[in-house]
């Protein structure tokens, strides 16, 4: 029995114990956050610079006040002495006494004899203090000059004068000490007020800003949950937040739009290499049903399937390079490149074949241009392979005897470079232009030329990658492409 | 030319195929499945060239080779890798290997470049003439002759022809080409090299009863005496 009700009561203690963790949980959960955080940082200030501002005030009145009655004593000291040189004894008594009968007044006078008997004076007994270093006497007045009927304290000066009389001049520092009090106590209150009103004003002014982080916050929660049409609320006002707002959502839309960039690549990536897959496994499979002794057969198979093996692995690396480019990380592998010799390298290469289909290539590649170069910062190959993608299309799409022009042009207006391929072939209808940018598109829908309808997607993503941009133009006939690299990538 | 191959290559398959390939076009084969075995087998064997997959488990192929080169190993070292980009092969190469081919490659591929490889390592001084057959190359007056005749060639096509005559007797593959005249580490999309070689051999070899320029199927272009 016992056992199980000291069993039961432990468990209670447990229970208690874990409520009080939970609480301590949640309010280092508070402290913790920014909002509280703040608003103590704002109190502390606050509190600290009220304070400041208090005890200056402070020290000011006070010590002016006590200023003032130290120089008043000893006006009031030099004035006895005076009297008491020039009448006397009998002179001093007199004046002592005159000023010790005018009522509501904190003078305090003494004048005693040697052993203590008093001539004049408003004060019953000589206080038995000893005076301070700085010749001030304070003691607590018992037997008050009457202005004030609490005991009080007063401070004054004391003298002997010749013929063993001591003299007693001081002030009763009551109502000083009560306004200093009352100073005080007020400081107490305005101090509290402050730190109440700090906390208060704090906890409001970082609420606001704190709440509309927070929803900044339920938003990139509700996003990483998968909602990516989801938009961080604006205040407008174009604060910081409010630009923080500004930047998450851009940056949103930029995911947003990848995203379905990607989603369209994957749904063209399994329409165009699921195809070739399928030709390459129905031939392969034909040919194992298919029963012949025949080896030239299988051999035949075999050549056909590498060949549309090797055709598939160029769409792919091609696809590959399309994502690298698009990705931007090769930026910051960019040097310096020479448009020069990317293009006259490409027309190079591609000359012998125009002339081949009995097109003719003209190269145009600026001379006396000062320095001989047009350098923009990038990826020489994949500007090479943009440029030859560009020929290689030009090549393709115009018919035998076609002229084809590949021109570079230096820096202009608005422009660092510019690399134009154009043609006087069919050109490419305006409504077609932005489509045929596209990954997979070819206009050519019999597919009679060979190719993947990735060489200019290929373009435009490396174009992108250069901050340069990409341009189809009628060419009146035919199609003029430029690329054309803005002039702040220019490499100095 | 029969040549004594190190094979270092994690995925069973791949290695498996590799060496018989290899093997059938008559070389002799190591196979090491990771980093470790690998340098083990390096360093205890002479090979001709070493086949060296740039992602190994343990060891990673570019540290593999930086291990043997800073130990005095100049074997040739062909990197095979899935990464494609320009950076990869310039890394590659700077790690101390010799040649870089991306995965998926054809063997003809594969074999065309480890020959020229060996045989560029038993190359001779740097030469200022080059010469097969009847065809002579000088690299200083950039003249050719065919047998005593001097041939015009344009700058790119004399390059070509000096890339051929420089591997003459290999096979030399359009990548190859591409990548040793061009510099271009992309395949074009047309055929362009074979456009060149066209050209060229209507300078080279159309008068000449022997032609020099030969096409090897599934492979590429050789360069040589007799067929």
């Amino acid at each position: 029995m016992s056992a199980s009700s000291s069993s039961s009561s432990g468990a209670a203690g447990e229970a208690a114990r874990s409520r009080f963790r939970l609480c301590v949980a949640a309010v280092l959960r508070l402290l913790r956050t920014t909002a509280v955080r703040l608003s103590a940082l704002y109190l502390v200030l606050f509190v600290l610079s009220v304070g400041l501002i208090l005890v200056v005030v402070y020290r000011t009145t006070a010590g002016f006040l006590s200023e003032e009655i130290g120089e008043t004593v000893a006006l009031e000291v030099e004035a006895f002495n005076d009297h008491y040189t020039k009448y006397g004894l009998p002179g001093l008594v007199e004046l002592v006494r005159g000023r010790s009968a005018v009522v509501n007044n904190n003078a305090i006078y003494l004048l005693t004899t040697a052993n203590g008997g008093i001539l004049a004076g408003n004060l019953s007994r000589w206080p038995d203090v000893v005076p301070s270093a700085n010749g001030w006497s304070h003691f607590k007045v018992s037997d008050s000059s009457g202005v004030h009927n609490r005991p009080s304290t007063a401070q004054a000066m004391t003298f002997t004068l010749p013929g063993q009389f001591r003299l007693l001049v001081g002030r009763d520092m009551s109502e000083l000490d009560q306004l200093s009090d009352r100073m005080v106590r007020s400081l107490g209150w305005i101090i509290a007020a402050t730190a109440m009103l700090g906390l208060g004003g704090g906890l409001l002014v970082s609420r606001g800003a704190m709440r509309r982080i927070e929803a900044i916050n339920r938003t990139t929660r509700q996003i990483m949950a998968g909602d990516l049409s989801d938009r961080v609320p604006r205040f407008g006002g174009g604060d910081e937040i409010d630009r923080l707002a500004g930047n998450l959502n851009a940056m949103l839309d930029r995911l947003e739009r990848l995203m379905t960039g990607m989603r369209q690549v994957t749904d063209s990536v399994a329409h165009d290499l699921r195809t070739p897959l399928t030709r390459l496994r129905s031939r392969i499979e034909l040919a194992l049903i298919r029963e012949t002794d025949d080896a030239e057969h299988y051999r035949s198979v075999l050549q056909d399937t590498i060949a549309e093996a090797d055709r598939l692995i160029a769409t792919f690396t091609a696809l590959l390079s399309i994502a690298e480019a698009e990705s931007g990380a090769k930026r910051n592998d960019f040097v310096p490149v020479d448009l020069r010799d990317v293009v006259q390298l490409a027309a190079d290469l591609y000359e012998p074949v125009a002339e081949e289909r009995g097109q003719r290539l003209t190269v145009e590649i600026p001379t006396g241009m000062g320095p001989a170069s047009v350098p923009v910062r990038g990826n020489g190959q994949l500007l090479a392979q943009a440029v030859s993608n560009l020929l290689d299309n030009a090549i393709k799409y115009t018919p035998e005897g076609g002229a084809i022009t590949l021109r570079l042009d230096g820096p202009a207006a608005g422009q660092a470079a510019r690399v134009t391929v154009a043609d006087n072939g069919p050109g490419i209808p305006e409504e077609a232009r932005a489509k045929v940018l596209q990954r997979f598109v070819r206009l050519d829908t019999a597919r009679a030329s060979p190719g993947n309808g990735l060489g200019l997607s290929l373009v435009d993503a490396v174009a992108s990658l250069h901050g340069a941009r990409l341009e189809l133009a009628d060419n009146g006939p035919g199609l003029r492409v430029a690329l054309v690299f803005p002039a702040e990538l220019r490499a100095l | 030319m029969d040549m004594k191959v190190l094979v270092i290559e994690d995925d069973q398959q791949a290695a498996s195929y590799l060496a018989k390939g290899l093997k059938e076009a008559g070389h002799v084969v190591d196979v090491a499945h990771d980093g470790k075995e690998g340098l083990y087998l390096a360093g205890g064997e002479h090979y001709d060239v070493m086949i060296v997959d740039r992602m190994l488990p343990g060891r990673d192929g570019l540290s593999l080779v930086q291990v043997l080169r800073a130990a005095g190993n100049d074997t040739p070292v062909l990197f095979l890798t899935a990464l494609g980009s320009v950076e990869d092969r310039v890394k590659g190469l700077k790690a101390g290997g010799d040649d870089y081919l991306t995965k998926p490659f054809a063997f003809s591929e594969l074999l065309a470049r480890i020959e020229v490889l060996v045989r560029r390592r038993g190359a001779a001084q740097p030469q200022t003439k080059l010469a097969v057959a009847d065809l002579e190359l000088d690299l200083l007056t950039r003249g050719v002759r065919r047998a005593g005749k001097a041939i015009d060639l344009l700058p790119r096509e004399f390059a070509l022809l000096e890339y051929l005559m420089r591997n003459a007797g290999s096979v030399v593959t359009r990548t190859m080409m591409l990548e040793n005249v061009w510099d271009y580490h992309f395949d074009p999309q047309t055929n362009v090299i074979d456009v060149h070689i066209a050209r060229l051999r209507q300078k080279i070899d159309k008068d000449f009863s022997t032609p020099l320029i030969h096409t090897v199927r599934g492979a590429g272009y050789s360069l040589r005496a007799a067929s």
